[in-house]
């Protein structure tokens, strides 16, 4: 029996700009080879943000909208709106949807949209050069928590997930990670998951998959990789927080 | 028999696929660089190589493929 | 067709459906709330079966104007003053990314929260940019509830021929007063992909026709830039050379010349009707496009034989002034009139403003 590992048509042959390393290479591929795989290409529309993945319209084969800052789950909601059939993802950074965009998420979950976001954490600004996200972990140096973010100051990191799931309109909601090979076949396993359930008519997915940014945090990629597995997880737990369909 | 090719210009040396390979048969070539100024991955022994796709699911620039017959 | 007594917010509402709006996505703020309150129950109507969603902001408004206008459909949002200053990078960027739609402005009093009666004070933001770049749009400046209708049976037209936002700025008055209106025959519309290859239309990777859809507004490459640049100021010195449109009132043998938009301008026209009985000759010349601004039409009014003087009149602190003494560049001399905010300028207090710039 062959097995073929290569890349989907789902994404273009432009070599992608991402750091060495960086997890957005593996979400998008993850993307990508899941809508492959449910034969929805023809259906697709993907909403990219502001921040690293704003390039994502060079990587997704399919149909691509680009979204103001924080704005692509609005900008999902009028695709979706407009097109009933296709499948829209919005694909998020940390900044986009927890920082400026978090009633856009907020509400899009409250109102069910039958959309699918990719919520990429990374605990961090990438595009701007590494500065405190709203999931900056306490304690952790960036560009603007040079002596680490101190919970006194400005709070403790927010858990989208676990925040999303209290709304009735959310109906999958689950969280993975990318620090190893298993978790990684999770993590697509989730993502398909997602979009079988939209292609299914259901309501609000969101799968946060924490991700590593080795440029900004100071670090080779194997050794984020590592920090993810012994940083994030733990404040960041990983699974399925809400699921209506195995209710 | 197992194929595995290397788009060699793709690379970016972030050696993810070198910690993920489970037979440990991939490393940086110590001596190549590609056109970015990075030292690409190479497999240190194809036959050794089971397919079993981790440095293609870890690699954030399908550097990799493989085939396997 | 009979005339219907209507409410200009229901008119504007209904008058979008019946040129194919489907798409209407707003956020409550006085005085335009009737437009989305009449568009969550007309939209859902057999007939209409279309979509209306309130959002959680204005922001969220646009922007979803801008998802749902990049699959090509007719998609509007409306707002009143302080909600359209939180479009403005919503608006800047569907027109760098050349989606067409319609936006409505129901001005009010500003700055700031300012009132809620009726103002003109975004006048300035609406056509000299008040989102970031070098963009523009297609702003009328209807002075009632017809012409509102009217404006809208053309926005949507000239939004998809130059792929860009139109915008309307109406008042508090034409959206809260009732007048007899001409509504035109309902009309569907249906996305034709070959008309709009942009849109995100569907597009198959494993068998491709045309190009994939890549709704963006992002150039990061300036040379990108520069070819966004050109197409876009290339269609604007076409729309500012084609498309201006204004209204010339009781111009013969006028002494004075009155520039005024809106519902302003129909104050003004009582004014000059008024003076007209008494034999003075007070002409006006009314800008429906305040963007594309009819310089020239300005110029050829304030210079024409026997015109002495200049009035322009608004609500405000003297926002279309300027664009009135551009127009004029110097050939003739150009007062001025208004109370800022939602201070109406009454028959009597323009009236007496003619007479005294006659003595001088």
């Amino acid at each position: 029996m062959a097995i073929e590992y290569k890349q989907t048509q789902l994404l273009t042959d432009v070599p992608r700009h991402y750091c060495p390393g960086c997890g957005h290479g593996i979400i998008h591929r993850l993307v990508a080879e899941a809508i492959d795989e449910l034969d929805a290409g023809a259906k697709a529309v993907g909403v990219s943000p502001v921040g690293c993945s704003v390039f994502a319209n060079n990587y997704f084969n399919f149909d691509m909208v680009n979204a103001l800052h924080g704005r692509a789950p609005a900008v999902g909601t009028g695709i979706k709106r407009a097109r009933p059939d296709a499948l829209v993802f919005t694909y998020q950074g940390d900044g986009d949807l927890a920082s400026i965009g978090a009633a856009e998420v907020v509400h899009a979950a409250m109102r069910g949209e039958k959309i699918t976001t990719i919520f990429v954490n990374n605990a961090i600004y990438g595009m701007t050069g590494g500065q405190m996200a709203p999931t900056t972990l306490v304690g952790q140096k960036t560009a603007t928590s040079p002596n680490g973010r101190d919970a006194d100051w400005c709070g403790s990191p927010i858990r989208i997930c676990e925040m999303l799931s209290t709304l009735e309109g959310a109906y999958y909601i689950a969280r993975v990670a990318l620090d190893t090979p298993a978790h990684i076949n999770q993590a697509k396993k989730t993502i398909k998951q997602a979009f079988k359930y939209q292609l299914e008519g259901k309501g609000y997915c969101l799968i946060e998959v924490l991700s590593t940014c080795p440029t900004n945090w100071g670090m080779s990629p194997v050794e984020a990789m590592d920090w993810l597995s012994e940083n994030m997880i733990a404040y960041y737990p990983l699974g399925v927080f809400k699921d209506k369909g195995a209710m | 028999m197992v194929k595995f090719s290397i788009k060699e210009e793709l690379c970016k040396g972030c050696e993810l696929c070198v910690r993920a390979c489970p037979k440990k048969l991939l490393q940086l070539s110590p001596d190549k660089l590609n056109e970015k100024g990075y030292h690409p991955v190479m497999i240190t022994d194809e036959e050794a190589c089971v397919a079993c796709g981790s440095c293609f699911r870890t690699c954030p620039d399908t550097v990799l493929s493989i085939v396997k017959e | 067709m009979a005339k219907k007594l209507m409410k200009g917010s229901e008119a504007i509402a209904e008058a979008a459906i019946r040129n194919g709006c489907r798409f209407f996505f707003g956020y409550p703020i006085t005085p335009q709330t009737e437009i989305p309150e009449y568009f969550s129950e007309r939209m859902f109507e057999e007939e209409v079966h279309g979509c209306f969603l309130q959002a959680e902001s204005e922001i969220a408004a646009i922007n979803m104007v801008y998802g749902a206008a990049s699959t090509g459909v007719r998609a509007m949002t409306s707002s009143s003053s302080p909600g359209i200053s939180l479009k403005q990078e919503g608006i800047s960027s569907l027109c760098a990314a050349e989606l067409p739609c319609l936006i409505f402005n129901i001005m009010r009093g500003g700055p700031g929260i300012g009132s809620i009666q009726a103002g003109q004070g975004d006048y300035f933001q609406a056509v000299k940019g008040g989102g970031h770049g070098d963009y523009n749009m297609i702003t009328f400046a209807p002075s009632s509830v017809q012409e509102t209708i009217n404006c809208i049976g053309q926005a949507f037209p000239l939004a998809e021929k130059y792929r860009m936002p139109v915008m309307i700025c109406a008042d508090g008055i034409i959206a809260q007063m009732m007048e007899p209106v001409e509504l035109p025959e309902m009309q569907p519309y249906e996305v034709d992909p070959a008309e709009k290859p942009w849109a995100a239309t569907g597009w198959d990777p494993k068998n491709p026709v045309g190009e994939r859809a890549n709704v963006t507004s992002l150039y990061v490459e300036t040379e990108q830039l520069d070819v966004l640049s050109a197409r876009l100021q290339g269609r604007y010195a076409i729309i500012r050379e084609t498309e201006p449109q204004w209204e010339a009132y009781n111009m013969e043998n006028a002494e004075i010349v009155v520039t005024a938009f809106g519902t302003i301008a129909r104050i003004a026209k009582s004014v000059i009707d008024e003076l007209k009985d008494e034999g003075i000759n007070v002409g006006m010349l009314r800008p429906i496009t305040i963007w594309p601004f009819p310089y020239d039409a300005v110029r050829e009014a304030a210079t024409q034989p026997g015109v002495k003087a200049v009035l322009d009149v608004e609500m405000n602190a003297g926002q279309m002034l300027e664009d009135v003494k551009l127009a004029i560049n110097g050939a003739q001399n150009v007062d001025f009139f208004g109370h800022c905010g939602s201070h109406l300028p009454t028959v009597d207090e323009i009236r007496e403003k003619i007479l005294s710039m006659r003595e001088e």
